[in-house]
């Protein structure tokens, strides 16, 4: 343990999943041409005004509730006013001192109990537009900066986590369980590398001073940007915890010393760097939108919204892991593999009659093949219904899970059923009589095998099983050792 | 009897009649444009073949038999703050010179669709900041009644283009008086709409809260018939309201009786001009005559509304016109000029702009005027942090104590009648070195735009040296269609709104 507690806070922008912008109709796909997704609206020319898409709000709320937090019954735009060439009105519609929800909390815990399940709380949760997209020269003075207004107006949700997180391994855990909530509500596709998720961090240290107020010496506040993956959020806030740590020992400065510091985290170089202050302090001159009206939002709305709530990850893990008898490590990973996997599951699990049998193959078998393949569960090739009929016959005891496993191989290969690998892999029932001759003519073939047995090498015995798979492919080799071990030691 | 001499709802009963065709009333209009425009500068452009396609287009369709809009074919101009597609908008700045908008105010849409014939877009104080018109980046307008002196502002082109029978209606902007002091000084009648009555959309923003759309004629029966066009609720304006339009223009014959007039003590302290003070006082003698009632009422917020407004109105303004930065539309400084001067402050020693800030400075020093970058400047300071509580804040709160003084003087009375400038227009020049004299026009007008109010101007009577005085009279919220029948009784009972100044030929 570091000497040490870290003290983290998470502020991510979500983009919204609504089919056009948060002012204007433009669409907002990822990838289009540039500036060919923008109109008069989102390209700020004089005299157009903004009209909120009513979506937006409406999955802000949705998210809003998700996270458990109060909903204001009044609540408006504002304009933080900022020049930068990807922001064409030179300000940007937000909310500042009345967001429409606030105050609530997300629950994280870690099936391999690495930290106490907790609930991290919510600051609070905002709406706001997309600026555009600035792509600088790379060598100044060679080319122009080009912008892209793509994104300009595109609808995100801001949602700023208090600092209650105390390790690097607790805000992926926050990331990864916010993600997950998100995905399941259609809030947001959450996918970073488009840009869907962008993640900033506040980062601080407390370390333990006996002889101080309160016990403690908090280290100045750093926040760190430029973290593209959740692994990248982890290792960017484990290294900032360690050099903070160093940099106090060095240097012995507190919280409140120093002005706040931005750090941008270097991926290749497993690094994060000091960004450019910024010459002066930034003064937003924040102020209502007058083009935008007020948005009251009812209890009664709340409460809709509350009941139209589906099954949450975290009641979807518990009910899993109750309904089925499997783990709660198993729940949890089935979950977190998004809505349609869980559906897969829960599918196979009902066709085959055995929750813990389909959680064994699902998480085993079918997500290997998914990682191979770098697919979705929609696009395994293998159906539930089919995939059941396997398991079928391999409850029943006439296929084991080795050969089961070649006949899954078999069906994703050649599209077969179940029933036609089995046929093709000639694997049938092999009887007891017809096993207990194969082991009497291994016996009687292996002299020096049955000496070794003899002379207390048991281990040995494991040889009799290839040989008997090479006779018959269908034999059980546990029964073939079995029943070889029983000969020899009735043999004087 | 000439066509210019027509009130817009004669010409538009000689239109429909076929009397007149709606070519021949746009040639007469635009023969009278090209006869005093060159001494009047009302326009900021004229589009003759546009204008007359437009008229040869109704003429042809209604000779078809189709039904043709309510302004069947008659001539309109419009402030240049409105966008007009494919045709330039400037808003009377050099920011805007070339701008071109690829679409049409609302407002612009529904003239079109009424069959309004599009005359031109007339001049403006630079994005309708001022009081005079002299702040337009194209040169003054001058007053048809005394072209010394400036027609009012900041849709000052439009009203003199009205007041010069240059056009039968025309189309301002009202952000804190310049619908209603422009038709005061120049004789015309002007309507502030309530706020939320009319779209903005297309309107390049001034101030947000405060801008409204509004028209102006020669008659309230005039205003009537263009204000029935251009209002309603429009989904592209999350501000306009989605109450249903009167139809002014049929309603307004009807006299008010019991009609209680609300006369604010206030309006008459000093400072107010004695010739104006008659003349409104005159007029309330001639409501008295009809039956009206006057109602003495106080007003005590009022003396703190050009103050608020000149807090509430920068800051929306240095917010609205932050897009203007060279960047995506508009002027942008002479790149090549800006770098090389951005190297000679750099061998000077000491700190220098990132060119970007350098493009963003000069573009905008270039670009704007100075009363529009002395706004730019107080809105901007007004906003900062450890300012605004003590200005902006505080503004909204008087902006809120000024609504409940209308509250509680729309409880003792139907209208409110007053002054709308404490003088008859001034000199060219007059005021252009004094900013807070010039601020101070807007004195009875700015409360209206701040409590959200309708307000009209109607002429009523002329100063000793013949220049035109008008009336204010101000209404509840979405009460035009009492403020117009008001209007009308009292042009029922007066010749004011008739006098036309004579021109030089």
């Amino acid at each position: 343990m570091p000497p040490y507690t870290t003290v983290i806070g998470l502020e991510a922008h979500v983009q919204l999943l609504t089919a056009s912008k948060l002012f204007c109709g433009c669409a907002t796909k990822f990838g289009a041409p540039p500036n060919t997704q923008t109109c008069p609206i989102c390209i700020g020319m004089p005299g157009v005004l903004p009209v909120m898409n009513r979506k937006a709000f409406d999955l802000g709320l949705k998210a809003a509730v998700a996270l458990n937090c109060k909903i204001a019954a009044f609540t408006k735009w504002d304009r933080k006013n900022y020049y930068y060439p990807d922001l064409p009105k030179g300000y940007q519609i937000s909310q500042y001192d009345l967001p429409f929800s606030s105050e609530g909390f997300l629950e994280i815990s870690d099936p391999k109990g690495r930290f106490e399940t907790k609930r991290v709380g919510i600051i609070r949760v905002h709406l706001e537009e997309d600026a555009g997209k600035s792509m600088h020269d790379e060598q100044a003075g060679t080319a122009d900066s080009k912008v892209d207004l793509n994104r300009a107006g595109v609808p995100l949700l801001e949602i700023v986590s208090k600092p209650d997180m105390r390790s690097p391994l607790e805000a992926r855990a926050y990331l990864t369980e916010l993600k997950l909530l998100l995905t399941y509500l259609g809030v947001s596709d959450c996918n970073m590398q488009e840009g869907s998720l962008r993640v900033d961090a506040n980062i601080n240290l407390h370390v333990p001073a006996p002889q101080e107020k309160g016990g403690k010496i908090a280290t100045p506040i750093v926040e760190v940007k430029n973290m593209n993956s959740f692994r990248s959020v982890e290792r960017a806030l484990a290294h900032e915890a360690e050099r903070q740590f160093e940099e106090f020992q060095r240097t012995g400065q507190r919280l409140g010393q120093v002005p706040k510091q931005t750090r941008g985290w270097d991926d290749t170089k497993d690094a994060t760097y000091a960004q450019r202050h910024k010459e002066e302090s930034s003064d937003y001159r924040y102020f209502p939108e007058p083009d935008l009206v007020p948005v009251a939002v009812t209890e009664a709305e709340v409460e809709s919204v509350r009941r139209a709530l589906r099954e949450l990850p975290a009641q979807m893990r518990s009910r899993l892991a109750k309904t089925y008898g499997i783990t709660a490590y198993d729940a949890e990973v089935i979950v977190n593999q998004a809505q349609p996997f869980v559906d897969f599951y829960v599918d196979l699990a009902a066709r085959c009659g055995d929750g813990k049998l389909a959680a064994n193959w699902v998480l085993q078998d079918v997500l290997k093949v998914l990682n191979e393949r770098g697919i979705a569960i929609d696009k395994y090739p293998v159906s539930t219904e089919r995939l059941a009929a396997l398991l079928a016959r391999v409850k029943s005891g006439d296929v084991d899970t080795g050969r089961g496993r070649e006949v899954l191989q078999l069906m994703l290969d050649q599209g077969q059923s179940a029933d036609e690998a089995i046929a093709q892999l000639g694997i049938a029932k092999v009887d007891a009589g017809e096993l207990r001759k194969l082991c009497e003519e291994l016996v009687a073939a292996n002299p020096k095998l049955v000496a070794d047995v003899k002379g207390g090498k048991l281990q040995a015995a494991g040889a009799f099983i290839g040989q008997a798979k090479r006779k018959n492919p269908n034999v059980d080799p546990n029964r073939v050792k079995e029943v070889c071990l029983e000969l020899i030691q009735a043999l004087p | 009897m000439s066509i210019v001499d027509l009130t817009a709802f004669e010409l538009r009963e000689r239109l429909r009649s076929g009397e007149i065709s709606s070519r021949a009333a746009t040639e007469t209009y635009l023969e009278r444009i090209r006869r005093h425009d060159k001494t009047i500068h009302a326009f900021l452009r004229v589009d003759e073949q546009h204008a007359l396609r437009q008229a040869d287009e109704i003429d042809a369709r209604k000779k078809r038999g189709e039904k043709i809009g309510p302004l069947a074919g008659l001539p309109v101009a419009v402030k240049d703050i409105l966008c007009t597609k494919g045709q330039p908008t400037t808003c009377g700045s050099r920011i805007l010179e070339n701008f071109v908008p690829p679409y049409d105010a609302t407002v612009v849409t529904k003239l079109k669709m009424a069959d309004a014939v599009l005359l031109g877009k007339t001049n403006l104080d630079e994005f309708a900041m001022g009081g005079s018109t002299e702040n337009s980046a194209y040169g003054v307008t001058r007053n048809p009644w005394d072209v010394t002196r400036i027609p009012g502002g900041s849709s000052g082109g439009s009203a003199a283009a009205v007041a010069a029978s240059m056009a039968p209606l025309a189309i301002g902007t009202d952000t804190g008086g310049s619908i209603r002091q422009p038709a005061a000084l120049c004789g015309v009648t002007g309507l502030k709409p309530t706020y939320g009555r009319v779209s903005r959309f297309g309107l390049v923003a001034f101030a947000s809260s405060l801008d409204q759309i509004g028209p102006f004629g020669r008659t309230a029966r005039d205003v009537a018939l263009l204000l029935e066009v251009i209002a309603g609720h429009d989904e592209r304006d999350s501000t306009s309201v989605p109450k249903p339009v009167p139809e002014y223009s049929r309603t307004i014959g009807q006299p008010l009786s019991g009609l209680k007039l609300g006369v604010v003590k206030e309006h008459f302290a000093a400072g107010l001009d004695a010739d104006v003070e008659s003349a409104v006082r005159e007029a309330l003698r001639v409501y008295e005559s009809l039956g009206a009632k006057l109602v003495d009422i106080s007003m005590p917020v009022s003396k703190y509304a050009v103050a608020t407004y000149y807090i509430i109105a920068p800051c929306e303004a240095s917010s609205n016109l932050a897009r203007y930065d060279g960047v995506h539309y508009g002027h942008r400084t002479d790149e090549k000029a800006m770098l090389e001067r951005l190297k000679k402050d750099a061998a000077g020693g000491g700190e220098v702009d990132s060119p970007l800030v350098r493009l963003y400075r000069d573009s905008r020093a270039e670009g704007f005027g100075p009363e529009v970058k002395r706004r730019i400047m107080l809105g901007t300071y007004a906003l900062s942090a450890g300012y605004y509580d003590a200005y902006y804040l505080k503004a909204l709160k008087v902006r809120r104590l000024i609504r409940q003084d209308f509250d509680r003087a729309f409880s003792q009375c139907d209208l409110i009648a007053g002054p709308v400038t404490t003088s008859a227009a001034f000199k060219l020049g007059e005021k252009v070195d004094d900013p807070l004299a010039m601020y101070l026009v807007d004195l009875y007008t700015v409360s209206a735009n701040l409590a959200g109010l309708a307000g009209i101007s109607i002429p009523c009577g002329l100063s000793t040296g013949g220049l035109p005085i008008g009336l204010q009279l101000q209404a509840r919220p979405f009460d035009e269609e009492r403020l117009l029948r008001a209007a009308h009784m009292f042009q029922q009972a007066t010749h004011w709104h008739t006098l036309r100044p004579k021109l030089a030929a």
